[in-house]
């Protein structure tokens, strides 16, 4: 190759790092470097008139390297590889230099700054100077996508998709799709039925040709590529043929394990051990708890395979369940959320006062298929039924384990608004019931929310600033005998009050789902420090991930309400949807390769290989690798003893001449 | 002395802790100048050499950061970085080399406060040995060794 001609691009970045770099002094430095023939700075460099000058340059000057200095690499290398591409330059022959996130935003002194600007462009441009022109390979992308979690915002893409006519695995570890909304009663602020609008899209998903609904089953091992993932899912044992049966219910009438508690109404109730979680389940089919069911148990009963006219019932099915292989070209996660547990926070009374109950758990009460048939009941002996008193006073307690450093910093952004909801509801089933709002702030923002906000307070509702201190059930004066006692510094007056109610619901907070993390680690996806999925960029794209070919929708990126769930997942399925309609995947080329004159075979890179991409020629005693089955670490590459391993695009040369370049003046 | 300003070169995986370091940046957490860091896309691409390399061309401290255990991109690159951790210590003692002067940390895409807060304890530990001047007491041993 022709000796390197480097072109250096510096970028203000308006004042992003105009204000502390001093970016003439930068380009002025780079004219002086071995090999670069041109240096120049600009406002913006990503900018039309940036990217124009820099194709200028190219044509103008001949250059045969550029390297810009300006952003992250993680930001916009691909943009300017792309600037290169189009003045007919490879766009590997390019390296960046990130002057913005590690350099001007995270130091303080103007000199030291520009100091550090110099070293890391000298190191760029020393790094450059060893690029070689590489490509990008195309590889075609199955058509078909995997949506893990099929709550709303899974559904939704999972819709989206199918109707462009992409099949769809929706995969979901519960009996029945629907997810956290399949619990709701009513929702906010418009106080729709959560049960009308979600259950038309579960059936809609689960009778629709494109969509396989893999219920009971989870994502248990993800290989492959983007554009060329292979799933494997984990179908657990549910001793029901779903073929034969036809959901007719006998099986759940009939069942004599009948004190099972009922996970999915909060425990507030009991199941049997044969069930399915609710009535509009789909797919309407029970499955066998074999933790309860004495057939499964103790070898005796047998019952509901008598009553199954279907013949439906299989206890012989392996209790570890069966597994399948699936091909997909991308995955969308919508894993969703779970709630905060408040029985930590002891002085709030959870689970030692029986009428304090959890959001979810309220939620339930209101329903009328949950565990009072709909009726706003205080427990009677220790026990929920329809038959209970009504409270005369219900608190709602804003805030529980969100905005608390003691649990989790974030907003849960959806309790506020239930709240409102629930104060709504209460005044609603309880005709003359008080209902006092404890809050913080009180978070609207939302379509139609802050005029709900309104609405109940025209309705009567007691709204109290302050974080509750405590709910306890002792008694000093005579009105609050037998009751709970909410104490309270109300900020507003600025005095401490002791508030007499029947009934606590605490607004408890939104955290990542039950294996949120082992999920992250299966995928290879990370999490952000509160637990939730971390997006690629949190405002310009917000549904995609670092891995190519894996996007996030729903609460599993951070807690949301219903609206922003289906929109996510409506821009989950859109992206995938292009991705598959363009047909192809493009894979970067910085793979590695073997330098056979190097190799002495013996054979240390190939356990190193994650992805088993190394092999042995024995004819010849040399490593193979299969540059398909590369993902690009540079693992073997940092253990060859030899240096007959190199990585394209961050060989050993590529990497001496950027510490060098940092070290020069050493 | 005058203040001695150590030179530390930064060996980062693409995928967590370089996301890291710039997440450092666009929260504008602040940390000392004197680190460089070379994006590598997983820790286990640092060749033993490359920490070498570094200290010959005159760098005072090399800090590597990878994924936490079990969150490596590529599986269990950073497992392998960790494998080779106490072999390049054990070398850089037998070089006379100080091991404090070598540092490898996880630091995960969110904690950018993380990285900021490893950046300067390194850099103040390294401040604390003092200047390590390997390149000229290379040369020293060259023309002292006999010919």
């Amino acid at each position: 190759m022709s000796k390197p001609r480097v072109g250096v691009f510096v970028c203000h970045c308006g004042s992003n790092i105009g204000s502390i770099v001093d970016v003439p002094a930068v380009a002025a430095f780079a004219t002086g470097l071995d090999n670069v023939v041109y240096a120049q700075e600009h406002k913006y460099m990503c900018s039309d008139p940036g990217q124009e000058m820099i194709r200028d340059a190219i044509k103008e000057h001949q250059l045969n390297r550029v390297v810009v200095a300006s952003c992250s690499p993680l930001m916009h290398e691909p943009t300017f590889r792309k600037t290169c591409d189009e003045a007919g330059l490879n766009g590997y022959l390019f390296q960046m230099a990130n002057l913005r996130e590690q350099v001007s935003w995270v130091t303080e002194d103007k000199a030291a700054a520009t100091e550090k600007a110099k070293v890391v462009v000298r190191a760029a441009v020393q790094r450059v100077a060893d690029h070689t022109e590489l490509h990008t390979t195309t590889k075609p992308c199955t058509p078909a996508t995997l949506v893990i979690g099929g709550g709303v915002a899974g559904i939704e893409a999972a819709l989206q998709l199918a109707s462009s006519d992409t099949k769809v695995h929706l995969v979901e570890r519960e009996p029945s799709i629907g997810g956290a909304m399949a619990k709701f009663d009513k929702t906010f602020p418009t106080l729709d039925c959560a049960a009308c609008i979600l259950t038309p899209k579960m059936v809609q998903a689960y009778t629709h040709p494109n969509i396989t609904v893999h219920a009971y089953s989870e994502v248990v091992d993800l290989s492959g590529y983007v554009g060329n993932f292979q799933a494997k899912i984990h179908h657990k044992a549910s001793y029901v043929n779903n073929e034969k049966c036809t959901g007719c219910g006998a099986c759940l009438q009939k069942c004599p394990v009948k004190r099972v508690p009922h996970e999915w109404e909060q425990n507030l109730m009991n199941r049997r051990a044969i069930y399915t979680p609710f009535a509009q389940a789909v797919p309407n089919k029970p499955v066998i708890d074999a933790q309860h069911c004495t057939m499964l148990l103790k070898g005796k009963c047998g019952i509901c395979a008598k009553v199954c006219e279907a013949g439906a019932i299989e206890y012989d099915q392996a209790p570890e369940g069966t597994y399948e292989t699936i091909d997909i070209g991308n995955v969308i996660v919508a894993t969703g959320m779970k709630t905060f547990d408040p029985t930590p926070m002891k002085a709030l009374g959870y689970g030692r006062i029986p009428d304090v109950y959890t959001a979810l758990e309220f939620e339930r009460m209101c329903h009328a298929s949950g565990p009072t048939e709909g009726h706003v009941v205080k427990k009677t002996n220790g026990v929920l039924t329809h038959g209970g008193a009504a409270p005369k006073a219900v608190a709602l307690v804003h805030c529980v384990g969100s905005r608390d450093k003691n649990y989790n910093e974030h907003c849960s952004r959806v309790c506020c608004m239930y709240s409102l909801k629930y104060a709504h509801l209460i005044k609603e089933h309880v005709p003359g019931c008080e209902v006092y709002d404890f809050y913080i702030d009180m978070r609207c923002a939302g379509k139609g929310y802050e005029e709900f906000y309104n609405r109940l307070l025209r309705e009567d509702v007691r709204f109290i600033r302050g974080k509750v201190a405590e709910v306890n059930n002792w008694a000093i004066y005579p009105e609050e005998e037998g009751r709970l006692v909410v104490r309270v510094e109300d900020t507003l007056v600025g005095t401490t009050r002791r508030i007499p109610v029947d009934m606590v619901v605490l607004a408890t907070g939104l955290e990542p789902a039950e294996g949120a993390k082992a999920l992250a680690q299966t995928l290879h996806m990370s999490c952000s420090n509160d637990g939730f999925y971390l997006e690629r960029h949190p405002k310009l794209a917000p549904v995609s991930t670092a891995t190519e070919g894996i996007f996030v929708a729903g609460c599993c990126q951070s807690p949301k309400d219903i609206p922003d769930s289906v929109a996510q997942g409506a821009a989950a399925a859109a992206q995938a949807i292009a991705m598959i309609k363009r047909g192809t995947v493009e894979i970067e080329p910085t793979t590695a390769h073997v330098l056979e004159e190097l190799c002495s075979g013996c054979q240390i890179c190939i356990p190193l290989c994650p992805y088993d991409a190394i092999s042995r020629d024995e004819e010849r005693r040399l490593a193979v690798i299969e540059p398909a089955k590369c993902k690009g670490c540079g693992t073997c590459v940092g253990a060859c003893p030899s240096s007959a391993l190199q990585q394209w695009g961050f060989d050993d040369k590529q990497i001496y001449a950027e510490i060098d370049g940092i070290l020069a003046n050493a | 002395m005058a203040s001695f300003e150590p030179r530390i070169v930064a060996f980062l995986c693409n995928w967590c802790s370089y996301t890291g370091a710039d997440l450092a940046g666009t929260s504008r957490k602040k940390y000392n100048a004197n680190v460089v860091a070379i994006r590598v896309m997983c820790s286990g691409r640092v060749d033993p050499e490359f920490v070498f390399r570094a200290f010959e061309k005159g760098a005072d401290g090399v800090l590597i950061c990878g994924c936490h255990p079990g969150d490596c991109h590529y599986i269990d690159g950073n497992h392998k970085t960790a494998g080779r951790y106490p072999m390049v210590r054990n070398m850089l003692e037998q070089f006379g080399i100080d091991p404090k002067r070598f540092r490898l940390e996880w630091v995960s895409a969110s904690e950018g406060d993380r990285y900021a807060q490893v950046v300067n304890e390194t850099i103040e530990t390294v401040r604390a040995l003092g200047p390590l001047e390997w390149p000229k007491r290379l040369n020293e041993s060259d023309t002292a060794s006999p010919a």
